[in-house]
């Protein structure tokens, strides 16, 4: 064990009971959909690589909810979790994973590159820290557009060894751009431990390009919530960037073909053991926000909404194969 | 309702796996998330995990067989629930290793005439799972490059030239490029075309045996064709398939065109002595000029009535048949037809045809007559629209004013292009052939 | 009409649209102060400001990122790459961002980018700084890739590549950036994607160029012509999109083809423009297409060895001669 994981802590009390029901809902709809994408993998219906979110749900909730409407996003590969805790269409997220017309980019992008502009969801992005550097791009082009915007840019541990982290960190701190890097530190980048890729702490990486780093306890909804909200409100004031390295746990493989050779069983009990869901659950029965029952409601309702969008998917047709070459190209618009 | 529990999709390449060992034996209580069994991939090692509760109520597949993705491997079931006997051990039809990257190229294959002709054409709007792999197209296993250099007797014509020659029916053979190594060159044919250029040497088209070696490569056994075959049989089958061919024949009564001949060469040197044909040449001059559309060529564009009449005379070699056209037969005499016929049946015999003409033949005669031949039905010789077949004039009963009287009778067929004409034309075109002929003063005209 | 070097006209046309859209910005190495390595931004900064003219740190794939990014809001970055050698540094931002963002959102996001960069040998600057790589761009499918030949050409399409929706690969060969050319003042005037330019019309073979190489073509056709020889040189402007119906109806006249170019011969565009020609015109060709390539070797720096290494109007002329 190299990492301290604390249960959810005394200052809870900020978000009140109904958004922490709305944290607790979708901490389930994360889990679920993804045991059920994993399911569908393994019947062939969702094909290609498949990166299972599991264990690191309160790193999304936290983070997403911190964020204000007319935010962006870009993520990295392991990205339905941050699509569903950014409200993106959980049957149309199913639908681009069983590759369909209605999935949101038609069956184009699949499981590593979910889109949703409608929603300011930028993507994600399949190669390791690609994306460091166009959220430095939105963030200069809110700056210059005078506009009180910013860009959310999570990326894992595995991004802090490429040149990209690197480069984007130096010109957001540079151009004082409206940048949160949300590190989601799962210890392993594939199956290399964390601890034997870098040779330093990432704060102490972030805090030399000169902005604020902080690293927190990813397994707690609250604390991700509360740090990022910290982080807008900087951002917001044209402070410039805001680092926040999340501690955080993947109970699955790095993709279904892991055989998980580089860790063991145990390592998985033990943070299973502080799973962040439980530990919102019991955080709330504890202050009487949630009963057994209104558990089981949260688990019918998501259950319903992943079955749903199971059908939804299954009921979306393949694109007609003369969409194969539509959007290769932008044409003009009217502005 | 028994759940199926199925071989796992582990990778984007996994297309089947191995039963390495069961974590649960008939009976047992498995919750969901619970895992049941390991499965060796060509990768690794890989835990199943159940995705629905229920009790372990039958094992498909033993440890150590290996079965495709998608195959059941177990059943589930409620604890009181009866399971049916032997479930399918075939995997369903559709199954995810079907659709797998390892039988994309062997799909690919299998559709790959289908497949290539809908997305010429417009794609289908729902296409099966199989049609999404029409982009991948099978490898191409090294080919040889053909026609290897150092091939002597090839004869290297650029593609332009090529397909000029070939529309224009030009045979390539005698024609000398003037390109690098040779090669026949669009201006080369250009020039063959109009008739200026020189051919080469007295042509070995008639002997085939210094025919060099541009034939096809024989099966067991066979022959190579010579060239000159390989034309024949290229124009004729092109005729037969392309030219819908109706027939007309009927006699044609000699005995005045005989006794004219006979007066004609009475006095006649060798050179201007007048043969048969040369009479059924000048006849059909003058029919063709009264009857154009025997005298055109059909295209899908339409009908080009040629100016010109020239008239290709077939003309029997060893090897084969050739059919040089008399030039300009439109306003030549019968004396000039003669010395022209028997100067083209000499160069075709000595090879020294000139490339004009070769192509630019617009109606033929083909005449059997010296072999005793009574009917002679021809082949159109494409892009013509007509040929006419002469059989040997012969001394035979005809009734001539209800008597039956012995004529020089000779029997002409037209093989005519049914869609250039129709029979009615074919019949009044032939009936101005014989009157010409039985009235043989016109010819001299 | 004014004579400008290609590299002022290049300027002119930053000007120009940056004067008509406030939402174009320079970013780039050395662009600001130092008025850009080839010197097309000299004074740009002063007139439009450190905002709009923005001087960079050396990281290619970061600040390629960044236009790519603030494209993606709404912006019209241009990103200069001094050049194309250190374009390989931004590869993976260009190839699996910028050409692809559009298709994998299936039209959600827009990449409306100019990236410039100056390419090719001569220089001599040896193998690392000679690269000639317009046919390794124009490989991947959603770009726009450029190479004019001329001032006119540089103006024109720079012009029309700020008004694309797309990302442009902008490249300008350094040899020619003092070249001089009369140049349309209209601040309207653009030169429209894909369309091949037929700069002298002949009747017995088609030299096909782009960029620097144009002018190798050109100055073959001239010579040629003391033969009796008449070349149509054909310079296609942009390499995607692609203008093969001017090349291939010229092929159709003359029934040969000699393509120039820089590039190495193995893999290089040359192959691609021969494989089109051979599939949409074989049956009016006279001779195999030729190709006088770049030599497959790194760039040497040896006067002598780097003259030898690129194509020649003299092996443009021995082409020609080979195939009549």
């Amino acid at each position: 064990m190299t990492q301290q994981i604390s249960l959810p802590g005394s200052a809870m009390d900020d978000p009140g009971s109904e958004q922490l029901g709305l944290f607790l809902y979708q901490m389930q709809l994360l889990r679920r959909f993804e045991e059920k994408t994993g399911e569908m993998y393994t019947k062939g219906k969702i094909r290609g690589f498949l990166h299972l979110y599991t264990g690191q749900e309160a790193c999304a909730v936290g983070a997403l909810n911190a964020l204000r409407e007319q935010d962006q996003i870009v993520t990295h590969y392991r990205d339905h979790g941050h699509a569903l805790a950014r409200g993106v269409d959980a049957n149309r997220i199913m639908a681009e994973l069983f590759g369909r017309v209605d999935g949101l980019s038609g069956g184009r992008g699949g499981s590593m590159h979910l889109y949703d502009v409608s929603k300011g969801f930028l993507g994600g992005y399949a190669i390791v820290a690609a994306h460091l550097p166009l959220a430095v791009g939105l963030g200069l082009a809110a700056r210059m557009q005078k506009e009180d915007r910013l860009a959310l840019c999570i990326f894992g541990d595995g991004s802090v060894g490429e040149g990209e982290f690197h480069e984007a960190l130096n010109l957001a701190a540079l151009w004082d751009t409206p940048v949160i890097f949300f590190c989601e530190n799962n210890l392993y980048g594939m199956g290399v431990r964390f601890a034997e890729s870098l040779s330093t702490q990432i704060p102490k990486l972030a805090a030399a390009y000169n902005m604020p780093a902080v690293s927190i306890n990813g397994m707690d909804v609250l604390e991700v919530y509360r740090e990022t909200r910290k982080a807008v409100e900087h951002c917001s004031a044209g402070n410039g960037p805001y680092f926040i390295e999340a501690m955080t746990y993947r109970y699955r493989g790095h993709s279904m073909a892991d055989p998980e050779l580089y860790r063991l069983k145990d390592e998985i009990e033990q943070y299973r053991k502080r799973d962040a869901i439980e530990a919102l659950k019991q955080h709330m029965m504890e202050r009487g926000m949630l009963d057994q029952a209104g558990w089981e409601d949260v688990v019918r309702r998501v259950d319903k909404a992943v079955d749903d969008a199971v059908a939804f998917a299954d009921a979306s047709p393949e694109p007609g194969l003369d969409t194969l070459y539509g959007n290769l190209m932008a044409e003009p618009t009217d502005d | 309702m028994a759940t199926e529990v199925t071989m796992p999709q582990m990778g984007a390449d996994m297309t089947e796996g191995t039963l390495v060992k069961w974590l649960k034996a008939v009976g047992d209580q498995v919750d969901r998330g619970e895992v049941i069994a390991e499965i060796e991939t060509d990768k690794a090692t890989v835990e199943l995990e159940a995705f629905e509760s229920g009790v372990l109520k039958k094992l498909v597949v033993q440890e150590g067989e290996t079965v495709p993705v998608g195959q059941v491997i177990a059943l589930l079931g409620a604890a009181d629930e009866q399971v049916d006997a032997e479930p399918e051990r075939q995997p369903p039809a559709e199954t995810p290793a079907r659709r797998g990257h390892g039988d994309a190229s062997a799909s690919a294959r299998q559709n790959a005439a289908t497949t290539t002709a809908q997305r010429e054409q417009a794609p289908p709007a729902a296409p099966e799972t199989e049609q999404m792999h029409v982009n991948i197209t099978p490898g191409q296993a090294g080919g040889s490059p053909d026609g290897m250099p150092g091939d002597e007797g090839r004869v290297r014509v650029s593609p332009v030239a090529r397909r000029i020659a070939m529309d224009a029916g030009l045979d390539l053979s005698r024609l000398k490029g003037t390109g690098p190594d040779g090669r026949i060159l669009r201006k080369d044919v250009e020039a063959a075309i109009s008739g200026k250029l020189p051919v080469t040497e007295p042509q070995p088209a008639a002997r085939p045996a210094a025919e060099p070696a541009r034939a096809t490569v024989p099966a067991t056994g066979a022959q190579p064709l010579s060239r000159m075959r390989q034309a024949i049989a290229r124009r004729m089958s092109q005729s037969k398939q392309t030219a819908p061919h109706y027939y007309l024949t009927l006699d044609i009564d000699m005995t005045a065109a005989m006794a004219f001949r006979g007066q004609l060469n009475a006095s006649a040197s060798e050179e201007q002595r007048v043969s048969v044909n040369d009479l059924i040449v000048k006849a059909c001059a003058l029919a063709l000029e009264r009857h154009p559309k025997f005298n055109a060529e059909f295209s899908d564009a339409g009908l080009t009535m040629h100016e010109e009449i020239n008239i290709d005379i077939g003309i029997a070699l060893d090897e084969g048949l050739i059919a040089p056209a008399i030039l300009g037969c439109k306003g030549k005499t019968l004396g000039q037809i003669a010395r022209e016929s028997k100067d083209l049946v000499a160069r075709a015999k000595s090879g020294a045809l000139r490339a004009e003409e070769y192509s630019a033949g617009t109606f033929t005669i083909t005449n059997l007559g010296a072999y005793g031949v009574e009917t002679l039905i021809g082949i159109i010789n494409p892009p013509q629209a007509a040929i006419l077949g002469v059989g040997s004039v012969m001394p035979r009963p005809a009734a001539r004013e209800g008597q039956v009287v012995v004529r020089d009778l000779m029997k002409v067929a037209l093989s005519a292009d049914h869609r250039v004409t129709d029979g009615a034309e074919g019949a009044r075109f032939i009936k101005e052939i014989q009157g010409l002929l039985e009235n043989p003063v016109s010819l001299a005209l | 009409m004014t004579e400008l070097r290609m590299r002022d006209a290049l300027r002119e046309a930053l000007r120009e649209e940056m004067i008509r859209d406030s939402r174009i910005f320079l970013l780039g190495e050395d662009i600001g102060a130092y008025g850009g390595s080839y010197a097309v931004t000299k004074g740009l900064l002063e007139e439009f400001g450190e905002e709009r003219v923005k001087d960079t740190p050396i990281a290619e794939s970061g600040i390629v990122g960044v236009g790519i990014g603030a494209a993606m809001a709404g912006l019209r970055p241009m990103v200069e790459l001094m050049t194309i050698n250190f374009s390989f540094l931004a590869l993976e931002q260009i190839v699996n961002s910028a050409a692809k963002l559009h298709y994998m959102s299936n039209g959600q996001i827009r990449v409306p980018l100019v990236i410039r960069m100056a390419s090719g040998g001569g220089s001599p600057l040896a193998a690392t700084h000679s690269h000639s790589l317009e046919g390794l761009y124009a490989h991947f499918p959603g770009l726009n890739v450029v190479c004019p030949s001329n001032a006119a050409d540089a103006k024109g399409l720079l012009k029309r590549a700020f008004r694309d929706e797309n990302t442009t690969i902008f490249i300008e060969h350094t040899a020619i950036y003092g070249v001089k050319g009369e140049v349309p003042d209209d601040p309207d005037f653009v030169v429209e994607f894909g369309k091949a330019n037929i700069l002298r019309a002949g009747s017995d073979v088609t030299i096909v160029g782009y960029s620097g190489s144009v002018h190798q073509a050109l100055r073959a056709a001239t010579l040629l012509e003391q033969d009796g020889i008449e070349a149509e040189v054909i310079d296609l402007r942009t390499l995607r999109p692609l203008d093969m119906g001017t090349v291939i109806a010229s092929v159709k006249k003359t029934n040969r083809a000699v393509i120039v170019e820089d590039d190495w011969k193995f893999g290089g565009f040359g192959g691609e423009l021969s494989a089109q020609i051979m599939e949409q015109a074989f049956d009016w060709l006279d001779a195999p297409v030729a190709r006088v390539s770049g030599k497959d070797v790194p760039m040497p720096y040896n006067r002598n060895l780097e003259f030898a290494a690129l194509p020649s109007e003299e092996d443009v002329v021995e082409a020609v001669l080979a195939m009549m």
